[in-house]
């Protein structure tokens, strides 16, 4: 059962292509790794899935529906979660109020506060909750970011380059934590650390200059000549 | 007096507002372009020009062409280092920011209003022009046929009103070509495109903002100068040409000279053939909605590309 | 103490002050303080927007003359009763300020800013147009017959001063709820991150229409009683120092706080009366402020004491 397929999605800037083509399907309750070199086009393709970024050719269904016409939020609201690549979170609130933002969607009352502290607990942030989110360290961040997703129960979770900057033990907690959620949700997950990739992942795709390059189970990626060519450097 | 000759004297009239017009927007166009900041205060720089115009003449003896002559060279730059020094002490303790700008050029218009209120007083004052011969203009009618030139009665410009638009030409070709072709104008053209840039290469930024903040009150003050003869001074004259200035810079595309200077030239023209069958409040009310909805619906100008 | 009962202390406090303060306070004070509560409520109008939204409107005098010429013009023209022209210049508040928003919430930042000043100027324009029903510049004034409210006569001092509590004391109590109502809370996670808001599933527009609108019809229903309260209706409350008086007050008081838009309309309030005393030009002092609080105070009186010693104060 195919919860998400991109057929044709092209995103050209300038006459570039960042994203050529893209025919992608991502089965239910998979965890699929996007991985590739810098500048390869992953976060433009996650992009146009949530809705940030507006394709210039394509469509994208989720869960048998096409939603390429339809704005960020009302994807969101369908069942799909970002966390974003670059930290995004509210500096200026609280750590409790950051998460309960996104419980709230679905939540009211005291639901909220039990389902804040829960994903708080479940990605291991345990600094003081009334803590204001810019005096978190920039690891610590990262694990809101991705409480602030865990929070909201999505059928399809997006994590972009989640484990940048956190330290070697919170990069274990992360892979237990993505194995965990595979239960309930199907997990996109953009990643540079290759040993998240290949202990977390079922399936990779590998994109190149905006095309897919590849695509297999972590052996076969592993194996895989071209990838090996382009992006591993060790061909 | 019949609609072609009234036609003829309205465009006269506003080809004086779309010379005075174009300079008062370049200023701003200039500030925002460089900058990317909105001057509020812009309007009582005109205004101050204006008013030091009348008190320099007003203090130089002899013929009035010397006290209008020295308020031409004075004024500008007088206004022009208080908008600069303005620049220094606030805008740039505040970084620039957009916002904040608003907010504070938005306090340096009360400033400058209200201390010109206290010092110059309510009175509008007029300030003698230095050469002005009336210029009749001829027309043509047709009497059985054939055309006759006849001298309709009111049809009519000045020397003055003529030097006014020469005089704002010429100084608009000067700044395209401070702009286009001088090293100072370079700098600042770098400075816009590229704040970060620029300043890694070792470009003073802050004395260029500084610089471009006194260029753009200057070229009102200037505005301002130019216009006095016509226009009396009073210390509330400054909300009029702010108005048209955003039109014009909005309509023209934020911070397009070329731009800036055609949409001077059609808003100062029509503004003349305009107020012959509207009344001028109405004139304003579709100005203002004219700039509102041009930002709400095609913020890069109406004869702006937009950029990807 | 929790924060909670801290808050409630605080601003039940400061309502039963003014309360209690019509009895002791001599006329003179007695009437400015009544103009200075309708005044905050136009300015906690104003702060929904642009403390707790982050949209700085320089065209709220548009609403306020809204609710303001509603009312008036209803009585005028239609000879509605107060409380029936109260309600037209809700309506009209809330019919204006929906379309300002449907048009203006399509810019951001500096565009909304002047967008919003030319509404307002567009506005106030047409009320000197249309001078012949508004009497323009000189206004009109609404008879002391005409001002009874359900049996109250709002021309008596005492009634004027207990309407303009009343009306401070719901602005006050609603943006209490506001702020802790999940609604208040997706307007500050706009006012924070516009993207992350909108990447969290929240329509941002809707959220920010919403917030045009309640600050709008707050500001309109300000303006309503204000010309109801005082009996006079001019277009000189449409102008662009009608949409700079909030800016101002709000700015001093504390942008994005409960207490800042009475705190900043009183001080404003008493230092514009001193000096209008000493000389015409009072608007220098208007100046001097905003240059000022930019410089030095942008959190505004009652966001710093936030800052310094009570976080949790809303």
């Amino acid at each position: 059962m195919t919860l998400l397929e991109t057929r044709g999605l092209t995103k050209q800037f300038a006459g570039l292509h960042a994203v050529e083509n893209v025919d992608f399907d991502l089965p239910r309750g998979q965890v699929r790794a996007l991985i590739g070199p810098n500048g390869a086009g992953k976060t433009t393709f996650v992009g146009m899935l949530c809705g940030r970024v507006e394709p210039t050719a394509g469509t994208v269904r989720f869960d048998d529906r096409d939603i390429s016409d339809l704005p960020a939020h009302k994807r969101i609201n369908l069942g799909i979660a970002y966390t974003f690549q670059i930290t995004s979170v509210f500096a200026n609130l609280t750590i409790a109020e950051n998460v309960a933002l996104a419980a709230r969607r679905s939540l009211r009352g005291a639901d909220v506060d039990v389902a804040v502290a829960d994903a708080l607990e479940r990605v291991g942030l345990h600094e003081p909750p009334e803590q204001n989110a810019s005096d978190l360290s920039y690891g610590h961040q990262r694990l809101l970011e991705i409480a602030m997703g865990v929070v909201q129960q999505p059928r399809l979770l997006i994590l972009d380059e989640p484990t940048q900057g956190l330290a070697d033990s919170e990069i274990e907690a992360f892979k237990t934590l993505v194995r965990d959620l595979s239960a309930t949700s199907t997990i996109l997950l953009i990643e540079h650390n290759m040993a998240v990739v290949m202990e977390t992942a079922d399936q990779i795709t590998v994109l190149n200059f905006g095309q897919v390059l590849a695509e297999g189970t972590p052996g076969e990626i592993r194996a895989d000549r071209a990838v090996q060519a382009a992006y591993l450097g060790t061909g | 007096m019949e609609i072609g000759p009234y036609l003829l004297l309205a465009s006269l009239e506003g080809a004086v507002t779309a010379a005075v017009l174009a300079l008062t927007a370049v200023g701003l166009s200039l500030v925002f372009g460089v900058m990317r900041v909105v001057n509020v205060a812009h309007g009582e720089f005109f205004m101050l020009g204006a008013v030091l115009a009348w008190w320099i003449s007003s203090q130089v003896a002899g013929h009035p062409s010397l006290g209008f002559a020295v308020a031409l060279l004075v004024v500008p730059l007088l206004v022009g280092g208080l908008a600069a020094l303005a620049d220094m002490t606030i805008l740039k303790r505040i970084s620039y920011d957009p916002e904040r700008t608003i907010v504070a050029t938005i306090g340096i218009l009360y400033i400058i209003q209200q201390v010109t209120l206290m010092t110059y007083g309510p009175d509008a004052r007029p300030v003698e022009p230095p050469f002005n011969t009336r210029l009749a203009i001829p027309w043509f009618e047709f009497v059985e046929g054939k055309p006759r030139i006849y001298w309709p009665w009111g049809l009519s410009t000045t020397t003055y009103k003529l030097g006014v638009i020469a005089a704002a030409a010429l100084v608009l070709v000067g700044v395209w070509l401070l702009m286009a072709r001088s090293k100072i104008g370079l700098i600042m053209r770098a400075t816009q495109l590229d704040r970060d840039m620029a300043l890694a290469f070792g470009i003073p930024v802050e004395r260029v903002y500084a610089l471009v903040f006194g260029l753009g009150a200057g070229l009102a003050a200037l505005a301002a100068v130019l216009i006095v003869p016509i226009q009396q001074a009073h210390y509330l004259m400054g909300g009029d040409p702010l108005l048209l200035s955003f039109v014009v810079v909005i309509i023209g595309g934020l911070g397009s000279l070329p731009g800036t200077v055609v949409a001077a030239i059609l808003i100062g023209l029509s503004d003349g053939i305009i107020s012959v069958f509207f009344s001028p409040t109405l004139a304003k009310i579709l100005a203002t909605l004219l700039v509102a909805l041009v930002l709400v619906f095609r913020p890069q100008g109406l004869f702006g590309v937009r950029r990807a | 103490m929790s924060d909670r009962t801290k808050t409630l202390i605080l601003h039940a406090g400061l309502l039963v002050l003014l309360f209690v303060l019509q009895f002791l306070l001599p006329a003179y004070h007695h009437g400015n303080l009544a103009r200075i509560m309708v005044l905050a409520s136009y300015a906690i109008g104003f702060n929904i927007l642009f403390g707790y939204t982050g949209l700085l409107s320089l065209g709220h005098a548009l609403f306020f003359a809204a609710g303001m010429y509603g009312m008036g013009l209803a009585i005028r023209h239609l000879g509605l009763s107060p409380s029936a022209a109260l309600l037209c210049g809700l309506a009209a508040g809330v019919a204006i300020s929906t379309i300002a928003g449907l048009l203006a919430l399509r810019t951001v930042g500096v565009g909304f800013m002047i967008v919003t000043l030319m509404f307002a100027q567009a506005g106030y324009l047409t009320l000197l147009y249309f001078g012949e029903y508004t009497r323009g510049d000189e206004g009109f004034v609404i008879q002391q017959a005409e001002r009874i409210l359900w049996g109250l006569d709002l021309s008596d001092p005492t009634n004027r001063y207990f309407a303009a509590f009343a009306l401070f004391a719901l602005c006050l109590l609603l943006t209490l709820w506001l702020v802790r109502a999940p609604f208040g809370k997706v307007l500050v996670a706009i006012r924070e991150n516009e993207e992350r808001a909108r990447m969290l599933g929240y329509d941002v527009f809707a959220h920010k229409l919403g917030a045009v609108v309640l600050s709008g019809t707050l500001s309109a229903m300000a303006g309503a009683v204000y010309g109801l309260l005082f009996g006079y209706v001019g277009a000189s409350f449409a102008s662009v120092q009608y949409s700079i008086f909030p800016l101002l007050w709000v700015l001093l008081g504390g942008a994005g706080t409960v207490l800042g838009p009475f705190i900043g309309t009183l001080f404003m309030f008493y230092l514009i009366d001193l000096s209008s005393g000493v000389t015409t030009a009072y608007m220098l002092i208007a100046g001097v402020v905003l240059v000022a609080l930019t410089l030095f105070a942008p959190q505004g009186l009652v966001g710093e004491i936030r800052k310094r010693f009570w976080r949790g104060l809303p």
